[in-house]
């Protein structure tokens, strides 16, 4: 090398040396993921981490992050393991330049278990449409957010589509209703408002655990078989949910008496069913289908990129639909947090009063690339489940798709509002909180 | 017929055929600790890992088809399995059993256990998380036959398990008590010492043991996979093996099989009769504590071989 290059060599290194540290130093949005792809819940947990990451890599690629600042997406592995997914917590909250802005555990264990940490490590926690159901109360779950809609909406709304069906509410009079739930503080979250409307409209509940994981449940449906129940609801997730349809069509159940959660209506609870499982029902709070604008782009800037974590024609699927408006909303909140905040170098507690002012039009959803993907959803500061709409989408086996076919239903909040407002009075005189004033 | 006694009657047969599910998988637990005194704790691993491998031979989207641009034949996809299974139990002989010979029970179970997480980390890889429905043409869904003549709900595929179990088993027995390979086994299952002393090779023993071992664990796995689809959840099927074998005895292959039907219609009838007593889903610690009545009672189990310690 002749010294005059060795020269321009050196004196261009000095020159970009403080660039390359300024461009280390650069502020990132940290967003912590606490993912299952591991372990007997993965086939669900890893369509909802793709379509989660996948919405976080093209805003990186198309957009250098959020308002131009870039995102530090940081997975760790739980798999769907209440101390994993803590282990996961205290190890990631602190990754610098942000720390954690938000966390969403995809979990209602880990979720429960989150509740105390969250309020101490200013951290918000969206546990979207799961978890903790009278943390829909702001003034005293201030960092915990599931909207938008929790289990107990989606109890009325079931409830309201059955009598719908049998030709009005007053018409569930003497009508049996089963659920079959996982065994769990998950599966059993429903029981209470099931319980409160069984008493008001006059319909018997037939309660129906089943253990995890739900490989064998056959004591579970012969005694549907004999109690014959006109409607079954189910609380089910992962193994659990294929066999109770499986077992559901085996006794020659009605598929469309048969109505899971939004946890039980994916792609994989009803594929192992074949054609048994058509016509099953399941609660959504989004559209299934890649037929939208963002999916395109993330093909585009993702997927064309070979940057995509999933693979290219699972894009769509119930799951990664819902990790994905899981990570519109949760990019709208940063977004906001940091319109609020004059400032793009948001922590977790700002992004946490981003969270209470959150307001996604459908206007803002069309921009987004998603018109008609979901509905509107506005959150304030005492009520952080949103709109609690649902709407049920049904399975067509032949076609493998499935497809909305309800309007979307209001919760009935006189049976909920009483339920959220006792429970989370309970929860603040358990653990010395004094709700603060949302006024 | 009452529809009460009629009820009983599906709850019993019911039960039995679940057990024979849980019988098929206790087997590949029997067959280990038999021959080499291991208690497999990869034993439900191998049969998600059997069930993996076979899925991917048959089926579309499957790695012979993504490579090849065809699948195999159900009976080649069986046979081609089985062959995987070998390979497993010659580089588990290879790769951890050899180094472990004349170690304690304890080590060999620990070792066991280790072999389960990398027998599913490797699944995970090679294969994939996702839920696999697993079509090998077996019968589903109810008898038609049974539920309309005699208003009796039996599953199909069930009826087929507990033919598989029975023929299983009847293998198993001429081939331990008639065949070369299987007298050595049991000379080894006696005493290693002196098997070793006339010439039997532990390390062959123990690729074939863990060989047969490994296709029964493909047996279980097609079950239990054509039941709910093949997914990582199916290596949990252990835990449902474990009181079968408490009960019916480590070393007894009937034992796996009475122990299996027992467990199953005592924690069919436990859950319906007494399940509303305690809010119901009792019946996995239910088959626990009716294993934990009968080691109080038999500690060898229903059909083990009687523990005797010379001081």
């Amino acid at each position: 090398m002749k010294l005059t290059t060795l020269a321009k060599t050196v004196a261009a290194a000095a020159i970009a040396m403080p660039l390359m540290t300024a461009a280390a130093s650069a502020y990132e949005l940290v967003i912590p993921t606490l993912d299952y792809r591991t372990g007997a819940y993965a086939p669900n947990g890893i369509p909802f981490a793709n379509g989660f990451t996948d919405y976080l890599t093209l805003l990186n690629n198309r957009d250098g992050g959020i308002n131009g600042v870039m995102i530090k997406h940081v997975a760790c592995e739980t798999a769907y393991n209440t101390k994993q997914g803590v282990e996961c917590y205290e190890n990631t909250k602190n990754t610098e330049p942000s720390g954690a802005l938000v966390y969403q555990p995809l979990s209602t264990g880990i979720t429960y278990q989150l509740i105390p940490k969250s309020a101490v490590d200013k951290i918000p926690v969206f546990s979207m449409g799961y978890g903790r159901t009278s943390a829909a109360n702001g003034t005293v779950f201030p960092w915990i957010f599931n909207f938008p809609a929790t289990y107990w909406d989606q109890a009325t709304v079931f409830v309201q589509y059955i009598g719908d069906k049998e030709g009005g509410m007053d018409k569930l009079k003497g009508k049996k209703i089963a659920l079959v739930y996982h065994n769990s503080a998950y599966g059993k979250e429903p029981i209470r408002t099931l319980q409160k409307m069984s008493a008001k409209y006059g319909f018997s509940l037939l309660l129906l655990p089943v253990d995890h994981p739900g490989q064998e449940q056959k004591a579970t449906w012969l005694q549907i078989r004999r109690e014959r129940p006109d409607w079954t609801l189910m609380w089910g997730w992962g193994v659990m949910n294929q066999v109770a349809i499986k077992e559901a069509a085996s006794i020659r159940y009605p598929m469309d008496h048969f109505i899971g959660v939004w946890w039980s209506g994916s792609e994989n609870d009803v594929e192992p069913a074949g054609m048994a499982a058509n016509g099953y029902l399941s609660g959504a709070f989004h559209a299934p289908g890649d037929k939208f604008p963002l999916h395109d782009e993330i093909k585009k800037y993702v997927y064309d990129k070979n940057q995509g974590t999933g693979e290219r024609e699972r894009i769509g699927e119930v799951l990664y639909n819902r990790g994905l408006v899981a990570a519109v909303w949760t990019v709208e909140a940063i977004r906001k947090a940091m319109e609020i905040h004059g400032t793009k170098e948001v922590r977790g507690e700002q992004v946490r009063d981003g969270f209470e002012a959150l307001d996604v039009s459908e206007a803002r959803l069309k921009e987004l690339g998603l018109p008609g993907f979901t509905y509107a959803v506005k959150i304030t500061c005492a009520n952080h489940q949103g709109p609690g709409k649902v709407a049920l989408q049904q399975w067509n086996a032949k076609a493998k798709q499935w497809k909305i076919v309800t309007k979307f239903y209001e919760p009935l909040s006189d049976i909920t509002g009483p339920l959220i407002a006792e429970d989370s009075a309970q929860y603040a005189k358990e653990n010395g909180i004094t709700p603060r004033s949302c006024n | 017929m009452s529809p009460d006694f009629l009820f009983f009657l599906e709850i019993i047969v019911s039960g039995l055929m679940a057990g024979v599910m849980y019988s098929l998988v206790a087997l590949g637990f029997v067959l280990i600790f038999k021959a080499s005194g291991i208690f497999n704790f990869a034993q439900g691993v191998l049969c998600l890992f059997a069930a993996l491998a076979l899925y991917d031979f048959i089926a579309p989207g499957g790695w012979v088809d993504r490579w090849f641009g065809f699948t195999l034949p159900v009976w080649l996809g069986i046979i081609m399995t089985a062959g995987v299974m070998v390979i497993v139990a010659w580089l588990i002989e290879r790769l951890v059993l050899r180094y472990l010979v004349n170690q304690a029970p304890i080590i060999l179970f620990m070792a066991t256990i280790g072999l389960a997480y990398v027998l599913e980390g490797m699944g995970d890889i090679l294969f994939g998380s996702d839920v696999k429905p697993l079509d090998i043409g077996l019968p589903q869904g109810a008898s038609d036959y049974m539920l309309d003549t005699f208003g009796l709900y039996v599953e199909k595929l069930e009826i087929v398990a507990a033919f598989v179990a029975a023929a299983l088993v009847a293998v198993l027995a001429v081939f331990f008590q008639k065949t070369r390979i299987g007298r050595a086994l049991r000379a080894v299952a006696d005493d290693h010492q002196a098997a070793l002393s006339v010439g039997i090779s532990l390390r062959t023993i123990w690729v074939i043991v863990w060989s047969v071992a490994g296709i029964v664990a493909m047996v279980a796995g097609i079950m239990w996979g054509s039941k709910s689809g093949v997914q990582f959840s199916l290596s949990l099927i252990a835990l449902k093996a474990l009181p079968v074998l408490i009960l019916g005895g480590f070393t007894s292959v009937p034992g796996a099989i009475i122990g299996g039907l027992i467990i199953g219609v005592g924690e069919k009838l436990a859950e319906i009769y007494v399940g509303p007593l305690f809010g119901g889903a009792i019946e996995n610690w239910f088959a626990y504590m009716l294993a934990l009545a009968f080691l109080l009672v038999r500690p060898q189990g229903l059909f083990g071989e009687k523990i005797i310690e010379r001081v």
